[in-house]
């Protein structure tokens, strides 16, 4: 039902922009439908190996191994875990979000896989090192590191107090 | 400007690497039944998200049209105290594009004099809220419930992140570091 209700809105969204593109003009609406879609045509084979390919991955991934490291039980050295593992993931969001499945596929349990992936998001060293180090003062960076850490483990603890939606 | 994705890429091939290994492994271990029964699973959810993932592409795309970088720069700049660090999260949240185009709008917040704290904040916002990344990516790997479940507590941490390092920034220059 969420789902149905995300995507409809997803598509209301789209409507909506296309619309302000139209007011404005100047081809934006050609522009934006043919990005999109060029986005699109590259996206889907990245995300059909991920998504396919996870299953897999998941099958061969002993459970009990990540059963045991990440599950359910694993508290806070699991949600540790998690979090360096997050940190240290090389590569694109492809690679980071796949495992992220992968792991979720074989018995890492939510939360845990919230703190990962919360942490490829907040420190995975490729975009650091890339990216932000390059367009941002290094001390900035470090700070931001440094004042970052606890956020993957409040993630994993405030997504274990809600519970599932 | 928008870089443009490359065609290929290491990391895709990586994954498609690893897929491939433990795929053959599955198809010989288990036997074509199970080898089966592991794609007929999954691609019935690769091909639910396809209209989302559709709809995520042209989203990420038309907001980086109609929504000028400049705009958001200003905005950050303006204000300061937990006001500013709030519209830097919101900023994080609306701020197209990716790390190529993010980053150097907020190294130029800090430039124009925003304080430390706006900027971790903006930085840490669209790492964890930023719509691109979660339409374009999350949302197909991992379905709307778990992105939503991660998003619900995901807002306080910008702000969090921003207040610890204004704080560290001000011991910082009790102790004569400038940040």
């Amino acid at each position: 039902m969420m789902a149905l209700v995300v995507g409809a809105l997803l598509w209301v969204i789209v409507a909506a922009l296309v619309a302000v593109a139209a007011v404005k003009g100047g081809g934006l609406v050609k522009t934006g439908l043919w990005e999109g879609f060029l986005d699109f045509l590259r996206l889907t084979p990245r995300v059909a190996i991920g998504v396919v390919g996870s299953g897999y991955v998941a099958a061969v991934l002993p459970p009990e191994v990540l059963g045991g490291l990440l599950g359910p039980n694993s508290g806070l050295l699991g949600t540790a875990i998690a979090t360096l593992a997050g940190a240290l993931t090389p590569g694109g969001p492809v690679v980071g979000f796949s495992i992220g499945v992968a792991a979720l596929k074989s018995g890492a349990a939510p939360p845990q896989v919230i703190a990962y992936t919360t942490a490829w998001a907040l420190f995975a060293i490729q975009r650091v090192a890339s990216y932000e180090v390059v367009a941002m003062p290094a001390k900035v960076v470090w700070l931001r590191v440094i004042c970052s850490i606890p956020v993957p483990f409040l993630a994993a603890f405030g997504a274990m107090l809600i519970g599932k939606p | 400007m928008r870089l443009r994705r490359k065609t290929f890429d290491w990391s895709t091939a990586l994954v498609a690497a690893c897929v491939l290994v433990a795929a053959t492994v599955v198809y010989l271990r288990d036997g074509w039944d199970r080898f089966a029964a592991v794609f007929l699973g999954d691609v019935h959810i690769f091909v639910d998200i396809l209209p989302k993932m559709a709809a995520g592409c042209l989203i990420g795309v038309f907001s980086t049209l109609l929504i000028p970088r400049e705009m958001v720069a200003r905005l950050v700049g303006a204000e300061s105290g937990l006001i500013g660090l709030v519209i830097a999260t919101v900023a994080g949240v609306i701020m197209p594009g990716g790390p190529v185009t993010v980053y150097p709008v907020a190294g130029a917040f800090l430039l124009a004099g925003a304080d430390v704290g706006a900027a971790l904040a903006f930085v840490t916002s669209w790492t964890l809220l930023g719509y691109a990344r979660a339409l374009v990516w999350e949302l197909p790997f991992f379905g709307a419930n778990f992105v939503l479940w991660r998003m619900a507590v995901a807002p306080a941490f910008p702000i969090i992140v921003g207040l610890l390092g204004r704080y560290a920034a001000k011991i910082m220059a009790a102790r004569g570091v400038k940040i």
